[in-house]
């Protein structure tokens, strides 16, 4: 062992900062990168909802102008409602349906690894091609509506697509059947992590299958059910390619959801000031349900640790 | 409960289960059975259907024929765009994120902790949040409309994820392994070199699947930050079908969406239980 070890311990001599920039650079350099930009970029848009930039960013204090005219504008007022239909129809439908193929593939049925591929794939495709195939499938001239008509019953009806209430149900349609799969993952990880011995235990009390899974199994879930809750809802929020791709927020803006409406500000009609405070809305939206999370998650840590 | 007799409730979960795993590969049918149609037999009936003949020529007309604005180059430049712009981005923040992981769960320095609780924001941090300033930057660099500018981006923003999973990863290696290498002279580089690249495959490789998937899939930077022939795939799925809808070939359209997803399809075929991985690796933060 020839090689100098440093043996004076705290502040390092200057050539040994020297010799071991490359080091510090490797470091800090990437982490700082991805740090600043995170904040000083948040910072930005923030101070540009307080300006009145137009079509460029320029300098200047409107106060809260930006805010009160994205939340007076009918485009956020219908983005926000259609925001609440999505994100709960979407989150609880999903949650259930991967909660459902979780319990089933939990059956020890045969070709389990199959059919669990077969409900994650779409996590694998881009929103904008499902997004683009559903809107062929749900196209009432072209996909299910029509070949139920060619097949003989040629007053069915299915065109939620192109009708003003019930097309924001064709996203979540979209949507449960691109996602359930996650839920479904994470469900089955906590099925398989369930305590043997509790399960044994409730056997020999004799406890059916049903009253099983009511009583024992499921109350074991929630932290899971949380998490999940948790990730489809930041996923709701932040829709943007799946809508472009299947209604594009019409019928009209009958479809219209906040990531939209940024956009729409931001780069269609070059409102940057407004644009921005769309997106500081947004994320105060999405804060509203990572803090409480946060929180939980916190106690639940410091719990753990006493126990 | 968890049995394997053959009584009448299997044959009902056998039944319910592949109901629904026929649901969920209809779409992915429909679209491989249209891309063999020709666009008159679609227009003739419906989007659902099998080919009478099969349509090869729409793979070709989709790769290299069909015209989106006034560049009749099919769906290939777009592709090539995509592929420059993820492979080297998923490289570069998955290379960084290792030593960023490794830095921060065993090399340890001062403010560690604090870094890398800022860092990991940008796993929740709306992109939305982000657009406007990454439109400043790339305008004063120069990298607006580049495939560089993409690059650039997603290697940034990857950090957050790259990072994450490999700290989680290093830090069930014994801390006293990195102490005993630094004791008997070992670097940073050294370590890492020695050390911990020999464990890292299985984590890499997470990382990798999952960069790539997500900078292949992604729309919303490709579409706001690139315009005509410098769009990523999923944008120019976008223009196309935006450019036909006069006159639909959905045949040829059919066989674009199945080559723009057959990257990552193929991916999470060969990976999946890595796919997996990493989407259950991010919910566990």
């Amino acid at each position: 062992m020839t090689i100098a070890v440093s043996t004076t311990p705290g502040r390092p001599a200057a050539s040994e900062w020297v010799r071991r920039l490359p080091e510090y650079l490797t470091i800090w350099v990437p982490l700082l990168l991805s740090a600043a930009h995170l904040i000083a970029f948040s910072l930005w848009t923030i101070w540009i909802s307080f300006t009145p930039s137009t079509l460029v960013p320029v300098s200047g204090w409107v106060g809260l102008r930006n805010y009160s005219s994205v939340a007076a504008s009918r485009n956020w007022q219908i983005a926000l409602d259609n925001l609440l239909l999505f994100g709960s129809a979407f989150v609880l439908l999903s949650l259930a349906t991967g909660l459902i193929l979780a319990i089933l593939l939990d059956q020890r049925i045969r070709g389990e690894n199959v059919l669990r591929s077969i409900f994650l794939y779409p996590l694998a495709v881009s929103f904008v091609v499902t997004g683009t195939v559903w809107s062929w499938l749900l196209n009432p001239g072209l996909g299910i509506q029509k070949l139920v008509r060619d097949l003989g019953w040629t007053s069915f009806r299915f065109d939620w697509l192109i009708d003003r209430d019930m097309a924001i149900w064709t996203i979540v349609i979209a949507a449960i059947w691109q996602s359930s799969g996650f839920a479904m993952a994470l469900f089955l990880a906590g099925l398989r992590s369930v305590d043997a011995d509790l399960i044994k235990a409730a056997q020999i009390d004799g406890a059916g299958p049903i009253r099983m899974y009511r009583r024992v199994i499921l109350p074991t879930l929630w932290p899971i059910t949380i998490t999940v809750i948790v990730i489809q809802l930041q996923f709701a929020i932040s829709t943007f390619d799946l809508v472009r791709a299947l209604t594009n927020g019409g019928p009209g803006i009958a479809t219209q959801l906040p990531a939209l409406v940024v956009y729409d500000l931001m780069f269609q009609r070059s409102l940057l000031g407004r644009g921005a405070a769309a997106a500081v809305l947004m994320l105060l939206i999405l804060l509203a349900v990572l803090l409480p999370y946060a929180a939980w998650r916190y106690v639940q840590r410091r719990r753990a640790i006493h126990a | 409960m968890r049995d394997r007799t053959f009584a009448p409730s299997r044959i009902l979960i056998y039944l319910i289960v592949s109901l629904i795993a026929a649901a969920w590969l209809a779409p992915l049918a429909v679209v491989v059975l249209n891309s063999l149609r020709s666009n008159e037999e679609i227009a003739q009936g419906s989007m659902i259907g099998w080919p009478h003949h099969l349509a090869w020529s729409n793979y070709a007309a989709a790769w290299s024929g069909f015209c989106v604005a006034e560049t009749c180059a099919g769906i290939r430049p777009y592709m090539l765009n995509s592929a420059l712009v993820t492979i080297p981005a998923t490289i570069f923040s998955t290379l960084l994120g290792a030593v960023a992981g490794y830095a921060v769960s065993l090399w340890r320095f001062r403010g560690d902790s604090w870094i890398y609780g800022i860092v990991t924001l940008g796993l929740f941090l709306p992109q939305q949040m982000r657009l406007l300033p990454w439109t400043i930057v790339l305008r004063d660099t120069g990298l607006m409309n580049t495939l560089t500018g993409l690059v650039v981006i997603h290697t940034i923003q990857g950090l957050s994820f790259t990072t994450l999973f490999c700290r989680n990863y290093y830090t069930a290696i014994p801390q006293e392994l990195i102490r005993a290498a630094r004791i008997d002279g070992a670097g940073f580089f050294r370590v890492f070199w020695r050390i911990i690249l020999p464990l890292s495959p299985p984590i890499l490789v997470v990382t990798v699947i999952w960069q790539f998937t997500h900078i292949w899939n992604e729309f919303l930077y490709g579409v706001t930050f690139t315009t005509g022939q410098q769009q990523p795939v999923t944008a120019a799925l976008i223009a196309l079908s935006a450019a036909v809808a006069d006159i639909p070939q959905h045949g040829v359209q059919s066989a674009a969406v199945i080559i723009a997803a057959l990257p990552t399809l193929l991916i999470y075929l060969l990976g999946g239980k890595y796919f997996v991985r990493g989407l259950t690796a991010g919910a566990v933060k």
